[in-house]
């Protein structure tokens, strides 16, 4: 296999049990021995779930790849090392965020249940035609990127979040504000445009919202 | 050695081991006990072993040997320890030397070489000063396995030197008694690796390299030295050095050199390496009375330059550096070249010995509960030395699904494997995991282990406690145990979810296409067709040859066109090859062992269908854009100079000055490569037109004169006849302007003097140019048609530089000659052959196997949004309609197994068999 068959959703099952770290070894950009090159789409994997990270409040740095040819054994103990010590810098995985470990795991539910949506938007928006890593760079730190992401998977990602709450008991728009951190007028928008497409029902006795 | 080519009877002698290898598990108990101890002949006796011991820890077989000069037993009849030891009672005191007979249709020899021994010079202080050590000690104090383990040691006091000095052209390049006239070829590369080394232990150590020329004429050679010249603390100084005495308090070493700025200067360096040569093998006189086969002055195999493998012997062929310094690449190719040269005499016999490997029937356990067998090895000392392995054993124990479990010495030996089928058996297991070493080099011995136990070989799984946990926390024992636990218990999570898996086998077709009809192309078609296939050989132009119809003579001699004419002819002749004049390829499709290309030839399509395909399309001269080259009808480049010559042009052949320029176009940012040849083209057309002009003024301007191996001895000639070489840099180039001088039209060619500190005018009849070797035009199409890489510097990239350098990563395509890079057409011969051999181990079978671990669409969960089809290079998915709408399907056969689909498909419907979903969470979870 190759470094490009590591899914997103590995990366989520590792922080979901509590990994601190996660650490993706490729072979060497451009040097890839066939003709894929699929060392790019572990690349922008990384990208993409440090993105995420970022948008669920988690240190992006716990996630790192590199790219090291199979006679760099030196290369690649150093830059673990390196790796290890940077992950104990930060701290334990949510602690250090300031999460508590229950809200966390709900976050990274939420977004594993979106790794197929994900999935699809990467290939339609989120890929990178030419492969160097200049253009990788460039384009997954552009601000074009940042518009795309929060237009196509951070909304995603909160209503994701919303349902798997709302899946435990019903909720007002409220206390869904306060326990995910969003705004209320982006809960309210939310809980609109899921309960016209008749995901979720508004109980108006107690002004809550539960799943249909 | 008797008898004749096809028919010789070889006897054999071979010198007791005192071990019966078949008893002997290379458990090493007895070179625990034995109490001799003597320098360690694989450590350059720098430090000592038992006299009993493995020669190395990759030994084949992997079994122990007794010194007899050493040995109480075998000396005194003294002391027989090892014998109440061994429990395998291995150890045979007994033994004798064994002649047997064998009947060989023909021979190889692979004999090598041997480092230069400096001791045969005084003044080099090797061995009269502790400090001075040879690159062989040097390369052993390197590895993890040598006298310190990989701790860079100073002999005299077991510190780690802060400065080091290489000295280059030890025992070569020289007319000494004793030392080589020639050039080893392999030197200025190999002390640039262990300067990149020594800097990856300890950044901080000062290397400095005292060198003549640099000679990085190899591929990605230059980029390499460059790597190294660039290191922070690393100085390259062009002089000759003295070794000039060792401080008696510190035992450094201090060296004298000179240089242009400075004059003479004495350094004193902790460490001294001494960058040696390589000499012919020590019995090389016996060899050649033996084998009735001739040697050159140098005691090496005297090259046929018509074909460097053969000798004047037939049926005996010579590969490696034995035809003179080599390189690795080069070995091998010649390697696989004798091989293909023996096939040509011996294909009738072709897999009349072979005997079919029976396997046991494959027990179906798919409906039994997972019960796991773990195996923790020892690897001699390897792992155990770091990890607790009867600790990792009892914790394996625990896991679930785990049946049994033990340790092993060596988990690879013979009879650890039969150990490992027989448990297998008796306790009923179904899944296997290894825990040792990677998987990369033992996985297929374990995989066939579990077949001979009735199982299916990818119930296998190899959990690496070596090079991911013993060899990197040599430290940190209690760690180190750890986290080989943790790296067992991830195995053995994957292993439960492990499904069997079938690998199928698919026809070959037995005929090879070769493109490119040049020397390159026709002989490996010629070899390949003298084994019995059929080639289809595509020549763009109307006629053979290629660049060979350019060249005259080689520096040795050869004389090319006669060559070029008996190849062509012998292609014509040959009524298994088929040529396509005027072709271009238009499409290649299939895969390994079944391809299609079609090719546009003479007006008409043809379709051909192949097995396996050699591209030889050549390279091209560098038209320059320096130097007034056509714009001057006065400057010509070397191969055009050639030409001139061979037509007995006057201007050129009777010119009083000619001045020729080497580097042009090659070893700057537009290609970053030596183009190897030049060097040794600029001596043979100075060596042509002095000895018809003596009298003529020839200057050779150049950067580093890379004349290496044995044509070090034609620079030196050239020099000797009055051909003046002069050194420039690359940031201070010659420059040529047309003026006139004494009423005639002349090139004056500005160089500066280096050694003079001044410029030079040199005034030139006839300028000639080392124009580089650079990729043909159709490179790109070429590559992209037949899905194969290119290099960097945009030669075709082979599988591996060193040890697949006639393969391409893509299956079935193969490649020779100079469009791999530039070469001498003796080394294109000798690659060419070896492209060949290749060729046939694939054509030679009806039969290729398919891996197992490749992708599959689970149809029920795809919903045919093709991400799959656009993440695959190979063009192995594309959708079918199946009962249940369009959906994707994989071509096994095109399919490499690398996931990529997986890792895209939003429904997981594709699935990459081995690394599935189930098994790789299986084992994030375990972690």
């Amino acid at each position: 296999m190759c470094s490009g068959r590591v899914d997103l959703e590995f990366i989520l099952r590792a922080f979901m049990n509590g990994q601190d770290g996660v650490f993706i070894g490729g072979c060497k950009l451009d040097e890839c021995n066939y003709i894929t090159q699929g060392n790019y789409d572990a690349l922008s994997t990384v990208y993409i779930a440090r993105k995420i990270m970022e948008h669920l409040g988690l240190n992006p740095k716990r996630l790192r790849v590199e790219f090291i040819s199979s006679s760099d054994g030196n290369l690649l103990a150093e830059l673990t090392d390196d790796f290890c010590n940077q992950i104990k810098e930060i701290g334990p995985l949510g602690k250090a965020e300031g999460f508590d470990a229950q809200a966390l795991q709900l976050k990274l539910e939420a977004v594993n249940k979106l790794v197929p949506y994900i999935k699809l938007v990467e290939r339609e928006r989120l890929r990178q035609p030419v492969k160097s890593k200049a253009a990788y760079d460039a384009f997954f730190t552009s601000s074009e990127l940042d518009e795309l992401f929060n237009e196509l998977i951070a909304d995603k990602m909160s209503l994701s979040q919303i349902m798997l709450l709302l899946k435990e008991s019903p909720l007002t728009t409220a206390e869904i504000s306060k326990m995910l951190g969003l705004s209320p007028s982006d809960v309210a928008k939310h809980m609109g445009n899921s309960s016209r497409q008749g995901l979720v029902s508004y109980d108006e006795s107690n002004n809550s919202y539960a799943l249909v | 050695m008797e008898g004749e080519a096809g028919d010789f009877k070889v006897t054999l002698k071979t010198r007791p081991r005192y071990i019966i290898e078949d008893r002997c598990t290379g458990c090493t108990t007895c070179v625990e006990y034995c109490p001799v101890q003597y320098p360690d002949p694989f450590n350059q006796e720098i430090s000592d072993n038992k006299a009993v011991h493995v020669y190395f820890s990759q030994a084949i077989p992997l079994v122990a040997y007794i010194d007899p000069e050493t040995c109480l037993y075998l000396k005194e009849d003294k002391c027989d320890i090892c014998r109440g030891v061994c429990q395998a009672d291995a150890i045979d005191f007994r033994q004798t030397p064994k002649k047997r007979d064998v009947n060989v249709g023909a021979v190889i020899l692979s004999v090598g070489i041997e480092p230069f021994d400096p001791k045969t010079k005084d003044e080099y202080g090797y061995g009269r000063m502790e400090n001075v050590v040879t690159s062989m000690d040097y390369e052993r104090l390197l590895s993890s396995t040598g006298p310190f383990e990989g701790e860079v040691l100073r002999l005299s006091d077991k510190k780690h030197p802060k400065k080091i000095a290489w000295i280059q052209c030890v025992g070569s390049r020289r007319l000494t008694e004793g030392e080589n006239s020639y050039c080893s070829g392999v030197c200025c590369t190999y002390t640039q690796k262990q300067v990149i080394l020594t800097k990856g232990h300890d950044a901080d150590v000062d290397c400095t390299i005292f060198h003549n020329d640099i000679r990085s004429f190899g591929k990605d050679f230059e980029r390499y030295f460059r790597r190294a010249e660039e290191l922070p603390g690393t100085r390259f100084i062009r002089s000759y050095v003295s070794i000039d005495r060792e401080i008696p308090e510190t035992k450094n070493v201090v060296i004298k050199y000179a240089t242009t700025d400075a004059g003479v200067k004495e350094e004193e360096f902790d460490l001294v390496v001494l960058s040696v040569g390589l000499n012919p093998p020590e019995n090389f006189k016996e060899l050649s009375d033996k084998f009735g086969i001739e040697l050159n002055d140098h005691g090496f195999s005297r090259a046929i330059h018509t074909n460097p493998i053969a000798t004047n012997q037939p049926g005996i062929f010579v590969s490696g550096a034995f035809q003179g310094p080599t390189d690795i690449p080069e070995s091998v190719f010649t390697a696989s070249g004798a091989g293909a040269q023996c096939g040509e005499m011996l294909d009738y016999r072709r897999g009349k010995l072979a005997v079919e490997r029976v396997y046991p029937e494959e027990r179906d356990v798919s409906d039994e509960e997972p019960r796991i067998g773990v195996f923790v090895c020892h690897c001699g000392a390897n792992i155990s030395s770091v990890v607790n392995v009867p600790s990792a054993v009892e914790y394996a124990l625990s896991l679930p699904n785990v049946v049994y479990a033990q340790e092993q010495l060596f988990s690879c030996a013979t009879n650890s494997a039969q150990q490992i089928t027989d448990l297998a058996q008796e306790k009923g297991l179904n899944r296997i995991v290894i825990a040792a070493c990677s998987p990369r080099t033992l996985e297929p011995l374990f995989r066939d282990t579990l077949r001979e136990a009735g199982l299916n070989q990818y119930y296998c799984d190899m959990a690496n406690i070596r090079e991911h946990c013993s060899w990197v926390h040599s430290k940190q024992k209690e760690d180190a145990t750890r986290k080989a636990k943790d790296i067992i218990r991830m195995s053995v999570a994957r292993t439960r979810h492990l499904e069997p898996l079938q690998e199928f086998d698919l026809p070959v077709n037995p005929t090879a296409l070769v493109v490119g009809g040049g020397i390159a192309g026709m002989t490996t078609a010629l070899s390949i067709a003298e084994q019995g296939h059929e080639v289809e050989l595509i020549e763009k132009e109307n006629e053979l040859g290629g660049m060979a119809r350019r060249l005259y003579t080689t520096i040795e001699g050869m004389d090319v066109q006669a060559l070029l004419k008996e190849t062509i002819r012998k292609v014509y002749a040959n009524p298994l090859i088929h040529v396509s004049h005027n072709a271009t390829i238009t499409d290649v499709s299939g895969f390994l062992g079944n391809f299609t290309a079609t090719v546009a030839t003479e007006g008409r399509i043809k379709k051909i269908e192949y097995g396996a395909s050699v591209l030889a399309i050549g390279a091209e001269e560098y038209q320059p854009s320096e130097y007034l080259y056509g714009e001057n009808d006065k400057v010509f480049t070397h191969l055009e100079v050639g030409e001139e010559i061979a037509a007995g042009n006057e201007t050129i052949t009777g010119a009083d000055s000619l001045v020729m320029i080497q580097c042009v176009g090659c070893r700057n940012e537009d290609h970053d490569y030596c183009s190897r040849v030049c060097c040794s083209h600029a001596v043979k057309n100075a060596l042509k037109l002095k000895a018809n002009k003596p009298e003529m003024d020839i200057y050779i301007l150049f950067r580093d004169m890379r004349t290496y191996g044995l044509r070090e001895d034609y620079y030196r000639d050239a020099s000797e006849m009055g051909v003046k070489f002069i050194r420039f840099e690359m940031d201070d180039q010659p420059q040529v302007e047309a003026v006139k001088a004494g009423g005639k039209e002349i090139l004056r060619v500005t160089v500066p003097d280096l050694v003079l500190g001044k410029r030079l005018e040199l005034d030139a009849d006839i300028v000639s140019l080392a124009a580089a070797v650079v990729q043909p035009s159709t490179m790109a199409e070429t590559a992209g048609m037949f899905k194969v890489a290119l290099s960097p510097d945009d030669f075709f990239k082979e599988a591996h530089v060193k040890l697949k350098p006639v393969e391409f990563a893509a299956d079935g395509v193969y490649l020779c000659g100079t469009a791999h890079y530039p070469k001498h057409i003796q080394e294109t011969i000798n690659q060419a052959y070896g492209a060949a051999g290749r060729v046939l181990t694939l054509l030679s079978q009806d039969t290729v196997t398919a891996s197992g671990s490749i992708c599959e669409v689970h149809e029920d969960d795809c919903v045919s949004c093709g991400a799959c089809i656009t993440a695959c290079s190979y063009d192995a998915i594309e959708f079918r309609q199946t009962e249940k709408g369009r959906k994707a399907w994989v071509n096994p056969v095109l399919c490499k197994g690398d996931g990529l689909c997986n890792a895209k498909c939003p429904t997981n419907a594709i699935v990459l068999r081995h690394f599935t979903d189930a098994e790789l969470l299986s084992q994030i979870d375990a972690a």
